[in-house]
């Protein structure tokens, strides 16, 4: 193994679960306000996931009020307290981009029903 | 005390800080080094050790004068070889001792020297800075020079006007780098920001003043 993967295998999370581009996620973030810290919930589908060990990231787009909002998280990020599947969908490509142009019933995934 | 060590550079990547702050890290194989040689005050005029940097160096490849070098010590070839400047003149390193990456520590600062990406014959909005001129709008000065000087008098070019030529692949020094981890098992530094070179790049790290004083 070389230099560079003993450091990021070293610091990545084992918690985390297997969740894929399609999927309807709820992401649990730690948000620091003073000394207070609280936790804000992020649910959208994802539409992106790039690998790269600890460099790893993934993308999730959820309709906030009218106004499509992405936001991309760092996979091991310290800042994300758990990522709970809502639905797990059903797609044919690695990037939902294509998500961006469309609008209302167009927009929805297809559901893989858990059997 | 010998305040520095020879790497490699491994790479870059990222590690998460306090509060989830991404830190942009870079990854050095620092040491195993080996003390080669020691210089004295009163031997050498100042005193000095010579380190090297621990790795396979075929043995066919080491010339007669370096072969004899390390021989005197006792100590198998190495490749890299840098001298650092010992703080106390009674310092009791001697030939064929181990230096390792265990001197440093997270709250340390270190200054990393080493040879610059080599750019070629770059011209002088890369190489020093120039605005040039607009793309389009019909401007017909892009990234030419423009003026270098006057005319009869001093019918010269002064010395030292900044022009195009050869770009990198000198001795840089990145100063003040923080260190984020240590690994000594691995004989792995961790510091922030980016240092000279590319990766397989040899590396000299010495603890900055604030952290050697």
């Amino acid at each position: 193994m070389n230099a560079l993967s003993i450091i990021e295998k070293g610091e990545m999370r084992t918690n985390l679960p297997t969740f894929r581009v399609g999927d309807t996620v709820r992401v649990h973030v730690k948000i620091k306000e003073g000394d207070k810290e609280r936790i804000q919930i992020f649910e959208g589908i994802v539409i992106a996931r790039k690998n790269g060990d600890l460099r790893s990231s993934f993308t999730v787009r959820k309709i906030s009020f009218g106004q499509g909002v992405e936001r991309i998280f760092p996979l091991h990020s310290p800042v994300i307290e758990q990522i709970e599947i809502v639905k797990k969908g059903r797609v044919r490509r690695a990037k939902l981009y294509y998500l961006r142009s469309l609008k209302g019933k167009a927009a929805k995934i297809k559901e893989i029903k858990p059997v | 005390m010998i305040n520095g060590i020879l790497g490699i550079k491994m790479g870059m990547t990222q590690l998460f800080g306090k509060d989830g702050i991404v830190i942009p890290a870079t990854v050095i194989k620092a040491g195993p080094c080996v003390v080669i040689q020691k210089k004295s005050a009163s031997n050498d005029g100042y005193a000095a050790v010579q380190l090297g940097l621990v790795e396979f160096a075929s043995a066919r490849r080491v010339n007669k004068p370096m072969a004899g070098h390390f021989k005197k010590g006792k100590i198998s070839p190495v490749r890299f070889l840098r001298e650092f400047r010992l703080t106390d003149s009674a310092d009791a390193t001697q030939v064929g001792s181990k230096v390792l990456v265990d001197q440093f520590s997270t709250s340390d600062e270190v200054d990393v020297t080493g040879i610059s990406k080599g750019k070629g014959f770059a011209g002088l909005v890369k190489r020093h800075k120039f605005g040039g001129g607009a793309a389009t709008h019909g401007s017909m000065f892009h990234r030419a020079p423009g003026s270098i000087g006057a005319s009869a008098f001093p019918s010269r070019v002064l010395k030292g006007m900044r022009a195009a030529g050869h770009m990198g692949q000198e001795r840089v020094t990145a100063k003040n780098l923080h260190v984020v981890k240590v690994d000594v098992e691995n004989n792995l530094l961790i510091v922030k920001g980016a240092v000279p070179g590319a990766n397989g790049g040899y590396l000299i790290i010495k603890k900055n003043k604030r952290t050697a004083g």
